[in-house]
């Protein structure tokens, strides 16, 4: 039996208050059905995603990450997803160098009204994901860590 | 070691159909900290609230977490709920499985052990919940409103008549704007001073108004309810206290230079009322071109005035006043046509005006006492071509957006020609006719039955030629060139925000948009609130209107206003930015990024070993923080949290999620 084989990621998604969790909510409202894998965390912004909560999901053994917020221009406090632009154009970057395929990390803009988009996005993810397998990257490099007695790499 | 209620509600069979509640509340039960479960089929309902409370004493529970529908729809339900019990109304959070997982999925299974991942996280998060507490910030009441066109005044009057105190402020010596400058308003043909002039009146007569003209803002500080703006009354060099506005001295002045009121048109003394209708109806002295401020040779004025108010000596004062809100009617300019249109001659030939250099000279009150005349040569034009959209819809060479008011006041322009000089051809040049307004369409299509011939096309040069212009262009229906020998041409420019609308608005921390105009906080639903609190919009700052868009615009924001200033407090989201002292290292990452210019940097008293000293902390206004968190991730430190939204309440659902 092949690793991806009935394999179903676990994906957390970060996603802004006013555009992103109410499109998500949309979605609900409409009865649009997605797969079970993305579990919403409801943040005031995109530029509130810290990417330490990145790296956290990731070593902690999330097959994926979303941030998700309002479209550039369309902000509610006006700049913030500017900063979420810039900020997770870097951090795709950093993840390829640590290992972690691109494939796993995703910044999307979905507004208040784009329910199926946030359908879509969470079905488009869920199948890259399973097709991806398992993240074990930090996982092995834990317990490795562990078992030579040196601890996690606890952030 | 926290005590966790947790409260599973069914929504009817809205969530219980998918998400399974006799798995999911013992899974909850199991969960750390919690020490309570239970589910109930609407926890919104009164006996469900009822329930929640009983639990909480009964079991000494200190946070709770409800799996129902999503916060957006009851967070704040269950906040009130929580008022009346012994935790604060923040120890709460909503787990969504309604919205996010009943609704959207169909196998039941793994439906619920989805939402037993969402309770996890929303239990882990709770477990770091911290109590918080709104402040209350009192509300001075009293507005500002910046700039005394017909949007300052309507939302000044509307402001005043609701009881608050007003002060409206004009950079200019009187107020009436651009308004004041027109002759007829279309689609009525009403005299715009008829109409606009009672108003200046009645501003300046109202008791809960303060005029404060010839003034400028220089600073403001402050937030919501509380803000203070230092003004800069410019040097009058006439003592307004004692002047009656006689105008002796004016008349005996030897100093004529442009008049600003009739673009220069016709020519003002150095001591001047803006124009004859003035509010306040009393002169100042133009330093710049007063023969006695430059060259300390004249003071004609100062013998002439039978009361003495003339004062050489007068020099501009600051004063810092406190408001409650703050409204901006700062208005537009025509763009510089001359600069950006070189093939119309830039400004070399005198037969080319703009749409209000026309509407000075058709007005009764303007400088040739409202006959039509050419300003080179004073002979009434018998051709005469208006060209719309000059600056407007030309992204290549001005604005990318419509003027909005421009065809209208073109069709004005073309009845007012026909009407007044029987006889003469008027030649409107156009891309598109835009007529969306009451009795608009009616209007344009009476100009056309008048006589005037709206050709589509765009002019591409004008040449004098045998003491006439040249206009040559295309007409886009036939598809072949056009040359019309024009006495007169009238270009209809494009709208662009105020000079000085950078300054003002970096002042307030309000945005602007792509054109530079001030930006509103919602397109739709909050189209005269800016991102600020308590600052608001009236008016073609905004973006290019009409008068009638104007003045419903001003009301809309006077209402706001009013709404604000009705309350004497008003209470404060505690979801904001918090700084530990201990960890700031002063860098100031967080200073930039904010958006509301919320944070500053404020020196503080330390010490580093036995040695006292300063250093510079980053502090957050409560006032102004919006809580979007922008600057916790961009806190180098870590010293920067979001209450309610702390890093380690965000970690905790993380790790409960990859459990």
């Amino acid at each position: 039996m092949s690793l991806t084989e009935g394999f179903e990621p676990k994906i957390i998604a970060f996603c802004c208050n006013w555009c992103t969790y109410t499109g998500a909510d949309l979605a609900g409202l409409n009865r649009m059905k997605y797969p079970e894998n993305v579990h919403v965390a409801r943040v005031p912004c995109s530029g509130r995603v810290n990417p330490q909560f990145i790296l956290r999901a990731f070593q902690k053994g999330c097959d994926g990450v979303m941030v998700c917020g309002c479209h550039p221009g369309d902000c509610h406090y006006s700049t913030g997803n500017y900063f979420t632009r810039r900020r997770f154009m870097l951090m795709k970057r950093m993840l390829e160098y640590n290992g972690i395929d691109p494939g796993r990390f995703h910044a999307r803009w979905i507004s208040g009204s784009e329910a199926a988009k946030f359908r879509d996005t969470v079905a488009e993810v869920s199948e890259r994901l399973r097709k991806l397998g398992p993240n074990t990257k930090y996982r092995e490099a834990l317990r490795e860590g562990a078992d030579a007695g040196k601890g996690g790499a606890g952030i | 070691m926290s005590r966790i209620g947790v409260f599973v509600c069914h929504c009817g069979t809205n969530i219980a159909s998918v998400v399974d509640p006799d798995r999911l509340t013992p899974a909850a039960r199991e969960m750390p900290g919690v020490v309570y479960a239970a589910d109930y089929r609407y926890m919104c309902s009164e006996p469900g609230q009822q329930m929640i409370k009983d639990s909480i004493s009964e079991h000494g529970i200190d946070r709770i977490v409800i799996a129902s529908c999503s916060p957006r729809m009851h967070e704040t339900t269950f906040r009130k709920m929580l008022k009346g019990t012994s935790i604060n109304p923040y120890m709460l959070e909503i787990a969504n499985i309604r919205e996010q997982c009943s609704w959207v999925h169909a196998d039941k299974g793994r439906a619920t052990e989805k939402a037993i991942g969402l309770v996890r996280m929303a239990v882990s998060k709770v477990s770091k919940n911290e109590p918080l507490y709104a402040q209350s910030i009192p509300i001075t009441k009293r507005a500002l409103v910046i700039g005394g066109g017909i949007a300052g005044i309507q939302a000044a009057l509307d402001i005043a008549d609701a009881g608050h105190e007003v002060v409206l402020l004009e950079r200019e010596p009187s107020i009436g704007g651009k308004m004041a400058m027109l002759d007829k308003t279309f689609p009525t043909l009403d005299c715009s001073a008829c109409i606009s002039t009672p108003k200046m009146v009645d501003v300046g007569a109202h008791p809960n108004i303060r005029l404060m003209t010839y003034c400028e803002v220089e600073s403001v500080s402050g937030y919501i309810g509380s803000f203070e703006v230092a003004i800069r009354q410019k040097a009058r060099y006439v003592n307004h206290d004692i002047c009656t506005g006689c105008g002796l001295c004016e008349t005996k002045c030897p100093v004529k230079v442009d008049s600003e009121f009739n673009l220069g048109l016709s020519k003002r003394p150095a001591i001047y009322k803006l124009f004859p209708q003035a509010v306040p109806s009393k002169p100042v002295i133009d330093s710049e071109s007063c023969r006695m401020l430059k060259d300390g040779k004249c003071g004609i004025c100062a013998k002439l005035c039978p009361l003495g108010c003339i004062d050489y000596k007068d020099e501009a004062r600051t004063v810092t006043e406190s408001f409650g809100a703050i409204i901006m009617a700062t208005g537009y300019q025509l763009v510089d046509w001359a600069a950006m249109y070189g093939e119309y001659g830039g400004g070399r030939y005198r037969d080319i005006i703009s749409g209000l250099q026309f509407e000075r000279t058709v007005n009764a009150a303007g400088p040739t006492e409202g006959h039509i005349l050419r300003p080179s040569d004073g002979r009434e034009p018998e051709t005469v071509v208006i060209v719309k959209c000059v600056g407007s819809r030309d992204p290549k060479k001005g604005k990318s957006y419509c003027s909005r008011a421009c065809c209208m006041y073109a069709a004005k322009h073309a009845h007012q020609i026909l009407e007044k000089l029987p006889g003469s051809r008027v030649f409107i040049f156009y891309i598109d006719v835009r007529t969306p307004g009451k009795g608009y369409e009616e209007f344009y299509d009476q100009t056309r039955m008048d006589g005037a011939v709206y050709v589509r096309g765009r002019i591409s040069k004008i040449y004098e030629e045998d003491g006439g212009l040249v206009c040559q262009g295309e007409d886009s229906l036939l598809g072949s060139q056009v040359r019309v020998r024009a006495d007169m041409v009238i270009l209809e420019t494009a709208m662009e925000p105020s000079q000085g609308i950078e300054g003002l608005t970096s002042m307030l921390g309000a945005a602007r948009d792509a054109n530079n105009w001030i930006q509103e906080a919602h397109p739709k639903l909050r189209p005269v609130e800016t991102q600020v609190g308590g600052v608001f919009l009236a008016g073609t700052c905004q973006g290019p209107k009409d008068i009638p868009d104007t003045v419903s615009q001003a009301s809309a924001a006077a209402a706001k206003v009013i709404g604000l200033l009705n309350k004497s407090e008003m209470e404060t989201s505690p979801m904001i930015s918090a700084v530990e002292r201990d960890k700031c290292s002063g860098c100031g990452a967080c200073v930039g990024i904010c958006p509301y210019k919320a944070i500053t940097l404020q020196e503080i008293d330390d010490r580093l070993g036995a040695k006292r000293i300063k250093r510079e902390v980053a502090s957050v206004n409560s006032g102004l923080c919006q809580g979007c968190g922008a600057c916790t991730a961009a806190c180098r430190t870590g010293a920067l949290d979001l209450l309610g939204f702390r890093n380690g309440q965000i970690l905790e659902e993380v790790d409960a999620l990859c459990l």
